[in-house]
């Protein structure tokens, strides 16, 4: 009896795990360095082009509008 | 690659390279899809349009035309490579462009160039004026639809229509600067026209194998080279007598008539170079000479034509 409790305390001392044999796969898709580099500078560019319209349109707004309905609006 | 796509290849006997995954552009992949080299022939014709058009506009939205034609010309030639990218693979002067070799998707390029093409047609439409935003969504219907996916494959006289596309631009920037158009637009309009086609013949004549092999019906394939060089000299002799002919209407000045008249008998001695010169490598030589000249010949007499207009505006 005394045995059996022993070794039923054993049992449910915490067991070191064993690395997995095999890696589990990473969700997704995996990009290289060079796709990295070049996604990157899609994204660079893409924002460069943003940026450059966002003051594009502003200054034709201001264009279009008169610089005297800019500047000389009442407050 | 879509099934539209695989059922067209299929359909014209071609293959593309094994699929891309996509994601693999670089931003200069996406900016060779604009075809820069023919973007800043554009700009520079379009260029001449607005400085010579009687309106002037503000130069914000000088710039802005012609930041849209840019952008609409490029569109136009990223779909292009999107139709064109069977043939593009098996011809050696196109082979290494984006989608042949891979390095982009012809999703990406039609995606690119649908995108472009309506933000440049919207926004000079609205910013510029909107019979500006019609002619250049003419000329980009035109040059997609009416050259690339039909003239091209289907006739010899391809590029003859099919060159209007590449003519229309200065058109297009005299609408912007002036809203409306006049008989000198269409006549810059009409000298890049008949100058397309012995400038492309000229070209065609020694990549005919190239054409051949892709199954586009050039005139060398078709008709043979001694009609090409036949059809290079009568376009000339056309082409040089209208670039002339702003003088003789008084819409441009002395120095352009000797620029006109000087390039253009430069122009009429190659092109009849070409028509005698028609075996080995004599011949292939007189063509890449006619087709060199060619390009500084345009460029000059719209050069004079800006240059005479810069002079008169100071």
């Amino acid at each position: 009896m005394a045995q059996k409790v022993h070794r039923k305390l054993g049992d449910e001392r915490p067991k070191e795990e064993a690395p997995p044999a095999v890696r589990p796969p990473p969700d997704g898709v995996v990009l290289t360095p060079e796709q990295l580099r070049r996604r990157r500078a899609r994204s660079i560019a893409i924002a460069s082009v943003l940026g450059f319209l966002v003051v594009l349109f502003y200054v034709v707004t201001i264009v279009k509008l008169g610089p005297g309905v800019v500047l000389n609006r009442p407050l | 690659m879509s099934d539209v796509s695989v059922g067209l290849n299929e359909k014209r006997g071609l293959s593309l390279a094994p699929e891309a995954p996509g994601g693999l552009a670089s931003p200069r992949d996406y900016i060779a899809l604009l075809k820069p080299r023919v973007m800043s022939l554009v700009i520079f014709t379009a260029l001449v349009g607005l400085v010579r058009a009687p309106d002037h506009v503000h130069p914000v939205i000088a710039f802005t035309a012609l930041l849209c034609i840019a952008v609409g010309a490029g569109a136009a030639g990223a779909l292009n490579m999107w139709w064109d990218a069977d043939i593009d693979a098996v011809m050696t002067r196109t082979k290494g462009r984006p989608i042949p070799s891979g390095r982009v998707t012809p999703q990406e390029a039609l995606a690119f160039g649908l995108t472009l093409s309506a933000f440049s047609v919207v926004v000079l439409g609205l910013l510029v004026n909107a019979l500006a935003g019609a002619l250049l969504a003419f000329t980009i219907f035109f040059y997609v639809v009416v050259y690339t996916m039909w003239l091209k494959r289907s006739t010899s006289q391809n590029i003859v229509i099919g060159g209007l596309a590449g003519a229309l631009p200065p058109m297009v920037a005299w609408a912007a600067a002036s809203g409306t158009v006049s008989l000198e637009s269409v006549i810059l309009v009409a000298i890049i026209f008949f100058w397309t086609p012995p400038h492309f013949w000229a070209l065609s004549l020694y990549r005919a194998d190239d054409y051949a092999r892709a199954g586009i019906p050039m005139l060398p394939v078709t008709a043979g080279p001694d009609e090409t060089r036949r059809q290079i000299l009568l376009y000339t002799l056309f082409l040089v007598p209208l670039a002339l002919s702003p003088v003789a209407l008084g819409e441009a000045g002395l120095a352009y008539g000797i620029v006109a008249a000087v390039t253009g008998l430069g122009m009429l001695a190659l092109a009849v170079n070409v028509y005698r010169r028609r075996t080995g490598t004599e011949a292939v030589r007189a063509a890449k000479k006619l087709f060199g000249f060619s390009i500084l010949y345009l460029f000059l007499l719209f050069a004079t034509l800006l240059a005479e207009a810069v002079v008169a505006g100071i």
